[in-house]
This record gives structure tokens, C-alpha cells and sequence, in this order.
């Protein structure tokens, strides 16, 4: 158990050490001090009302990976999450803000339209693909295009709150289909947050969906054939998977999951509560990283997620002293393509320990390292 | 055949060429000597290693042992490029042409005339047109390989190859593809070919067609050359089939008949592929409970599609029924839920995801039943349990039941997927080379646990090309060409050399009790 912790962590720790090495380059030749920047980044995280708007900031991050992970556990990938959250905040905001039910109801509902609207959109990529063979990469990055255009269009025409004169954005929600602050539940624990800060209440939420996606993924039939279908489609469907109809409910799973992506925003962050320009655009995108980082396990992508969120916070701080915050994005980039790399490098060495181990358990030959990488495909896409 | 073959020089010259991969002895000395001029054919069993041999010709692989000599030079091909400098070119049986491409882009593709700034079309065309019309491989240079026949996609193919300026071809089952004129067509080219000065070598396991074209044939069984014939008028039909399966004939057991009148599983007229070349065409029969029937047959003559059919993994015409039931519309799933058991061809292709554990390999093909789950979520414990199972009585040599099942050899594989299909107790089973690339001890298993089911009642339609396995485990044997069923044998009485004379189409129930001396190409099943 110990050496499987220690063997998840040694490639994300190589990764983070990369990322530091690469972007104290970048701060080197931009004139800047790598242990000054760093410095000042640490200590951003260094009060609990931080922690917390971190974790207000990795919750939808965490959605993100969820949902584009789905896709990567059958070799789907979803870059459509993007397009699909947007369209499905924006159908979410508006319905929410025209009728009227009893709070919780209310919420449910907003939900709903928000993850049937995704869902449907993602759809057509799903039969895209099923159908007429278009791969999904394509299509789900056009339907992207078509997502914003859309959006934007239907929140000037149809949508706009006509009080708002200058800007083009939904009605804001009522009281009963906004999700209250948890910070009574953290007084419960003894923490008391300085003012202006919440913890937002769509953290709860998201942890049922992790825990959802894991049971569905590791627990269910439908998740095994999934699992399945994307390490070895052919052995899928002589295992009586039907593929086409597998990769039709994989894109609309992921495309209902990427609905709940702009829920957090629109819901719990009093900041919004509406659909319209200032709506956060480019969640889906981050997905795709985060199920990358977390391995499309949904510890992996919350661990992901609030590394992620730290550094977009750590960073912030940085143009402060005069430091370009772009060092962020270069930080993210070069931990993504590390781990990629290093996740890589240590799963075939790991395939090839295994194989060693057990061939020795049963005191056969030494198996053909060659057989085993290159047919032990890793889970990762 | 022509007289020139005795007197012309070795071109090749391979001496005791030993090819070794883990676990596998594909080639184990094979000497080969192929003569300036001829047309040589390359005979042997599926597995006898003939493809290995061929790709350490061209380059695809370096030999661990032994010599490669052409034109009287010791070679060593570090690469494919090697050889084709040496003047080596291949005919790959699965064409490598690029389709919306016309044929003398195809041609020339890779090895583009002209500078690095401008194509020499005019001169690249004029080449090609050359060497068509010299070598009698028609073609429209301009046309589109998309608007292609298969025959003349395989000119094409050979076009690339002697545009390169090989003088020894090598072609990998070239008539596989073919209908029986195209097949003429092909060997009048390479009789022009050769008889320009270039040299053909050829692998066939088509009795009929090696003995009308081959000026040479060379014999390979079990990665071994037991044989040259380099006067192949001198050999019977008969004994070219014996050399190539062996003559060690396993001895028929002595069994009681398990075989009962219950029709288990029954296909009638299964047809499936184009009309004009149907893959599967036709074929018809019943297994019976208690009853093994083996499909014995060259490879690619229909049994992928027979069982595709069955399993309902492809589409097909006519009908399936299990227990009398109409299956034909039924999915993989219901037809597998319904009982029917199946142990595919390719373990890692298709029977497995390597990178599982064990415990989730067992559940392949049964996750929505006992005890591996209740169809909707699946039972950890359960499944583990019964893996347990499987690996302690069908004899699988694991640490446990959670190792990723690449950790596993193929034999131990095999083991699993066998164990896992019979502890689901199936009414039928379909086993597609059961015991391929397994070793002899779990070979030897795997036959003591389909001869015990079938005692018990079990159904098996075994499809095979380990002839010796065929006819030891069955009760009937049908042989399938050309897609269709072309004989029905009765195991017990039957030699693996008469069955090699039917799966090769030397011999045929239409002339059944006719000598073997007549080697024409029966055209069964290609209507």
C-alpha cells in the first residue's frame, strides 16, 4: 500500500520539479529572481481565507477534469467541454431566472437544464462520430466555435436582461436557486472566516461526483465495459459491448458532467449568479489538463485541480513586484508536459517490475520486457 | 519445367538461419537456395515460420544466426532499404497503396525522379509505362488506385518493387486475394518477369497452384526446411501434402462417442462478403451436444467470418440457432448470456485488456452475470473469488488474482480465458485455435478440459490449424476453402496429409476417390 502512495507520488513530484527548473529559466532571462517570485508566491497560501478561495477556484476545475476524464478512459477525447458548460450555464441561467420553485427544487432544476443542455450538445459529436465517422476532436472543437457564437447570441436576443443596458447578460437568479456559503459549516469546526471571504456551496456537490464518477468508473458494470472499450475495443465487443452505442453514452456522459462545469460559478459565487460576459469561458479547456495531471482518477484530478488553483492565486501577487504573472502559465505548462512525460517513463518501468515480480512468484522464465510495454497500455490517453 | 533452372546460379543462399523471439523458435536452421531465373515457391503449414523467413530476407529483421548470401555476396540487412539495394524487393500481401493517389504516384513514391524542387512526371511515367508493358503488368498509370481491381493493385505493388530495380521479387501469399484468373494473370507476368532475367520467390500454402507455377518448391514445417524440390513434376500432390504437415501421424484415439442426436448449435446457409466474392459463402451445419466438430482449413478461407457469424460480431446472412432458438438477430451479449461459451483466435486482440488484473479479465465477456455481478454493479469480491477459482483448477501460474494480465505468458493466458469461459458452464463453445502459441503443457490441458466437457454434454465447434489437434479432439471434421464447406471426414480415419490435399484444394468431395494426381484448382465456393 505504502510503496503503491509512494510510486503514485514519485512522478508528480519529478513533474513539479521540472516545472520549477523551467519557469526559474524563463525568470531568469526575463531579468527576474526565480527565489524572489517564488518567495512571494509561497506566501500567498499562507492563510486559511486563501485556502479557501482556492478551493473556491478548484471546485469547478475539478468538474472540469471529471468530466473531460470520462471521455479519456474510453480514448475520447471531449475538447468540446468547453463549448457544452457555456451553453449549458447559459440555458441554466435563464431558465433558473424564469421560474420560480421551492429552493431546493429550484437548484435541481437549474442543474438539470445545465447538464441536459450540455448533454445534448455533446451529442451531436457523439453522433457525429457513431454515425458518420467524424472524429470527435474535430468536431468537438468546431461545435466549440458554434457554442460561443451561439451563446453570445442567444443572451443579446433572447435571454438579456433588459434592465442591464450596457452589457449582455441573464436575469440574476433568485435567492431560492442560489446555493448558500458553507461558512456556518466551517464554524461548526472551529474555523471563522475574515469577511468578504465564503466558501462556496457547490464543494459538496462536486465531492458527490467524484465519488459518483468513481463508483460508476471502478464499481459499475457500465463503467467496467467503458474502462474496457478504451483499453481494448476489440476485446469490448467480443465481450458483447456494442461500441457505438458505448461511445455515444461516453460523449454525452462527459458532455452532461462538463454541464455541471460553470454550476459552481453560477450557483455558489455570489460574484455571478448570471450568465453574460464576465461568465468564466475557458473551464472546459482546463479540464483537459487535469485529467491529464490526476491520471482521469478522481483523486489525481483533485489534486490536479487545487494545484492548479494555487498557482493561478500564487500568482496573482506576482505583477504586484513587477513580475510578468505569465510565469504562471509557464509553470502549468511545463508541469502538464513533465508529468505526461514522467507519467509515462514510470508506468513502464512499474509494467516492467510487475511483470518481473510476478513471473518470479511463479518461478517461471524472466518474461520479454518488450512484450509488456509495449502491449500493456497504459490508462492514460 | 523450364531446363535453365538446373543450370542457373544461386541468387539466394540462405544457410542455416536461425530466427529466434521470446519464447519462440520461429525459424531453427532453414537453408534455401533459390536460383537465378526461377519462380520458387515457399510451402509450410500457418506457424511453420515462412513469413519470419521472409521479412529476414527483405531486411524487416536481422537473423541471430546464419548466412544470407545474394548474387554470391554475404549480406546483412540492417533494414528493408538494405535489401532493396542488394536488388530484394517484397509484394506484401496487404497492399501498402495509398488510394486517392494515382498509380504512378503510387509507384514512384518514396523514390521520386527529378530534383528535390521538381518532379520528373513526365520521365517517371515513361519509366513506368516501360516497365508495364516489358513485364506484361497493365496498368493505366493515371489511374486512381481507388478505381483499382484488387489484381491490378497487386501490379501496382509489384510496379513500386521493380521500379526500384529489384531482380528478385518476393511475394507473401500473393494469390490469397485473388480469383482464379487474376491468379493466371499473376504468374504469366512473373514467367515474363523471369524470363527477362529477375527471380520470383513466392509463399503459398495452395498445393494446386505451386505445383502448375513453381519451377522450385522448398518445404518449411516447424520452422525447419525438411525439403527442396527442384524438379517439381518429380512430386505427387500427395507427398508435397505430407512433407508439409508431417508424416507423424497422431495415432486417433480410441474414445467412446459422447456424441448425442440433440442439436445444440445449427447455422444454416451463413453467407457472408460480397456477392461476387463471397468471404463466407453458403455453409451450413449442426454441432451436437456432447459432440466436438472441428473446421479444419487454411487459414483466411472463411472461419474468422464463420465465427464473426456465430458470435455475431459481424454481419452475415442466413441463420443461427442455439437450441433451436433463432439467435441470428441477437446481440454478442444475449448470444453469449444464452450459453454460448467462446475462446477467441487472437488472446490479446480480443480476449483480453492486458493491463487489467486478472480478476477483471475473468469477468470478460460474463460481467453482467453471477458471480461476477448482478448486470449492474459489479461484485469485487465475487469476481476475485471466482478468479481464484479458475486459476487454481484450470492451472494458471499467477501470483494472484490481481496482476495486470501482461504479467502472464501466453500459455497462462490462454489457461484464463479458457478457464473463464468454462466455469460459466456454456451449452455451446466456440474455440478458435485454442491452444495456438500455448506450450505443450498447457496444450495438453487445455485438450484433457475440452474432451472432458465435451463428455459431459458440452457442444464445441472447434476451428484449428494444428491439424494433429483436429483430428484428435473431433468427432467430425468439416474443411472449409474458399469460404465454404468442401468436405465432411471422419477424423478417425482420415491422415493430416488427405486433410492438407482437401484444405489446399488438391483434393475435393466432388472427386473424391479419384487419385491425387490431378492438381487443378477446384473452384468451389468462388462462384
Amino acid at each position: 500500500m505504502l510503496r503503491k502512495l509512494t510510486g503514485a507520488l514519485t512522478a508528480p513530484i519529478i513533474a513539479g520539479a521540472v516545472a520549477i527548473i523551467a519557469s526559474s529559466i524563463a525568470l531568469v532571462i526575463s531579468g527576474n529572481s526565480p527565489v524572489t517570485a517564488f518567495r512571494e508566491m509561497w506566501m500567498t497560501i499562507d492563510s486559511t481565507e486563501s485556502v479557501v478561495v482556492i478551493i473556491n477556484s478548484a471546485v469547478p476545475f475539478y468538474v472540469a477534469g471529471v468530466a473531460v476524464a470520462i471521455g479519456f478512459q474510453m480514448n475520447l477525447f471531449n475538447i468540446g467541454a468547453n463549448g457544452q458548460y457555456q451553453l449549458g450555464a447559459l440555458f441554466a441561467a435563464a431558465a433558473g431566472a424564469a421560474v420560480s420553485l421551492p429552493a431546493p427544487l429550484h437548484v435541481a432544476f437549474v442543474l438539470l437544464v445545465a447538464v441536459v443542455v450540455a448533454g445534448l450538445w455533446a451529442a451531436i459529436a457523439g453522433l457525429l462520430k457513431v454515425y458518420r465517422n467524424v472524429n470527435e476532436v474535430i468536431s468537438t472543437i468546431m461545435l466549440n466555435y458554434v457554442a460561443v457564437g451561439l451563446s453570445a447570441f442567444l443572451v443579446s436576443e433572447y435571454f438579456r436582461n433588459n434592465d442591464v443596458k450596457l452589457v449582455a447578460e441573464t436575469k440574476k437568479l433568485p435567492a431560492s436557486a442560489q446555493l448558500p456559503a458553507l461558512n456556518r459549516l466551517l464554524e461548526v469546526f472551529g474555523l471563522n472566516l475574515g469577511d468578504g471571504v465564503v466558501l462556496q456551496g457547490f464543494l459538496p456537490i462536486a465531492i458527490v461526483l467524484g465519488i459518483g464518477y468513481y463508483l460508476l468508473l471502478y464499481r459499475a458494470r457500465f463503467g467496467f465495459e467503458l474502462r474496457l472499450s478504451g483499453l481494448n475495443p476489440a476485446a469490448a465487443t467480443t465481450a458483447g459491448v456494442k461500441p457505438r452505442a458505448m461511445i455515444l453514452k461516453t460523449i454525452v456522459l462527459s458532455g452532461c458532467i462538463a454541464g455541471l462545469i460553470g454550476m459552481s460559478d453560477l450557483l455558489a459565487d455570489p460574484q455571478y449568479h448570471k450568465y453574460g460576459d464576465q461568465f468564466p469561458k475557458t473551464l472546459g479547456f482546463t479540464g483537459l489538463a487535469l485529467a491529464l495531471l490526476g491520471r482521469n482518477h478522481p483523486g489525481g484530478i483533485a489534486a490536479a485541480a487545487i494545484v492548479w488553483a494555487t498557482i493561478e492565486r500564487a500568482t496573482q501577487r506576482l505583477s504586484l513586484i513587477g513580475i510578468p504573472q505569465e510565469i504562471g502559465t509557464i509553470l502549468q505548462g511545463s508541469f502538464l508536459l513533465a508529468a505526461v512525460i514522467v507519467y509515462e517513463v514510470v508506468r513502464r518501468r512499474n509494467n516492467e517490475q510487475t511483470a518481473r515480480e510476478a513471473s518470479r512468484a511463479v518461478h517461471g522464465p524472466p518474461p520479454d520486457p518488450g512484450l509488456s510495454s509495449a502491449n500493456a497500455a497504459g490508462a492514460l490517453p | 519445367m523450364s531446363n535453365s533452372i538446373e543450370t542457373g546460379t544461386a541468387v539466394i543462399e540462405l544457410r542455416d538461419i536461425v530466427k529466434r523471439f521470446p519464447g519462440v523458435v520461429a525459424n531453427d536452421g532453414v537453408n534455401l537456395t533459390v536460383r537465378k531465373g526461377s519462380i520458387h515457391a515457399i510451402v509450410g503449414e500457418n506457424g511453420a515460420g515462412k513469413s519470419t523467413l521472409m521479412k529476414t530476407l527483405y531486411g524487416a529483421h536481422q537473423p541471430d544466426e546464419g548466412t544470407i548470401t545474394v548474387n554470391g555476396v554475404v549480406q546483412q540487412f540492417k533494414s528493408p532499404r538494405d535489401a532493396i539495394a542488394a536488388g530484394i524487393g517484397m509484394v506484401f500481401q496487404h497492399f501498402m497503396l495509398a488510394d486517392n493517389l494515382t498509380v504512378w504516384e503510387n509507384v514512384v513514391l518514396g523514390d521520386e525522379p527529378g530534383s528535390a524542387l521538381r518532379l520528373d512526371i513526365r520521365g517517371a511515367r515513361k519509366r513506368i509505362n516501360e516497365l508495364a508493358k516489358q513485364n506484361g503488368l497493365e496498368v493505366d498509370p493515371d489511374t486512381l488506385v481507388v478505381e483499382l481491381g484488387v489484381g491490378e493493385k497487386q501490379r501496382v505493388e509489384i510496379l513500386k518493387v521493380l521500379y526500384r530495380g529489384a531482380q528478385i521479387l518476393i511475394l507473401d501469399e500473393p494469390t490469397a486475394v485473388l480469383v482464379p484468373h487474376e491468379v493466371d494473370e499473376l504468374f504469366a507476368s512473373l514467367r515474363a518477369l523471369t524470363a527477362e532475367g529477375a527471380t520470383a520467390v513466392f509463399i503459398s500454402h495452395k498445393l494446386d497452384e505451386v505445383l502448375k507455377f513453381a519451377d522450385a518448391i522448398t518445404v518449411i514445417r516447424a520452422g525447419r526446411t525438411v525439403g527442396q524440390v527442384d524438379d517439381p513434376s518429380s512430386i505427387t500432390a500427395h507427398a508435397l501434402a505430407e512433407m508439409m504437415v508431417g508424416s507423424e501421424l497422431p495415432s486417433p484415439e480410441t474414445r467412446v462417442s459422447t456424441v448425442t442426436t440433440d442439436v445444440a448449435l445449427s447455422v444454416h446457409n451463413l453467407t457472408t462478403g460480397p456477392i461476387e466474392l463471397p468471404t463466407l459463402a453458403d455453409v451450413s451445419f449442426d454441432v451436437h451436444r456432447g459432440e466436438i466438430l472441428g473446421i479444419a482449413g487454411v487459414e483466411g478461407n472463411g472461419q474468422a467470418e464463420l465465427i464473426g457469424a456465430i458470435m455475431g460480431l459481424s454481419a452475415s446472412t442466413g441463420r443461427v440457432e442455439l437450441f433451436g432458438a433463432d439467435i441470428s438477430h441477437s446481440s454478442t451479449r444475449a448470444r453469449r448470456e444464452g450459453g454460448i461459451g467462446y475462446i477467441p483466435e487472437d488472446r490479446q486482440r480480443d480476449g483480453l485488456a492486458l493491463p487489467l488484473p486478472l480478476w477483471e479479465n475473468a469477468m470478460l465477456g460474463h460481467q453482467t452475470q453471477k458471480p461476477y455481478g448482478n448486470g449492474r454493479w459489479i461484485d469485487k469480491a465475487g469476481a476475485q473469488k471466482q478468479t481464484d477459482e479458475i486459476i487454481a483448477e484450470y492451472d494458471v501460474r499467477t501470483p494472484g488474482n490481481s496482476v495486470p494480465a501482461f504479467t502472464l505468458s501466453g500459455g497462462n493466458q490462454q489457461k484464463l480465458i479458457v478457464g473463464r469461459e468454462m466455469v460459466a458452464h456454456p451449452t455451446v463453445l466456440v474455440a478458435s485455435h485454442p491452444t495456438r502459441g500455448v506450450d505443450v503443457g498447457a496444450q495438453a490441458i487445455i485438450w484433457d478440459i475440452l474432451r472432458d466437457a465435451r463428455s459431459q454434454g458440452l457442444a464445441v465447434l472447434l476451428v484449428s490449424a494444428d491439424l494433429e489437434e483436429l483430428i484428435g479432439l473431433s468427432d467430425r471434421l468439416l474443411v472449409m476453402l474458399r469460404g465454404a464447406v468442401v468436405a465432411e471426414l471422419p477424423p478417425n480415419e482420415v491422415t493430416p496429409a488427405e486433410l492438407g490435399s482437401y484444405m489446399t484444394g488438391v483434393k475435393s468431395m466432388v472427386t473424391s476417390g479419384a487419385s491425387t494426381a490431378t492438381a487443378s484448382a477446384t473452384n468451389d465456393g468462388t462462384a
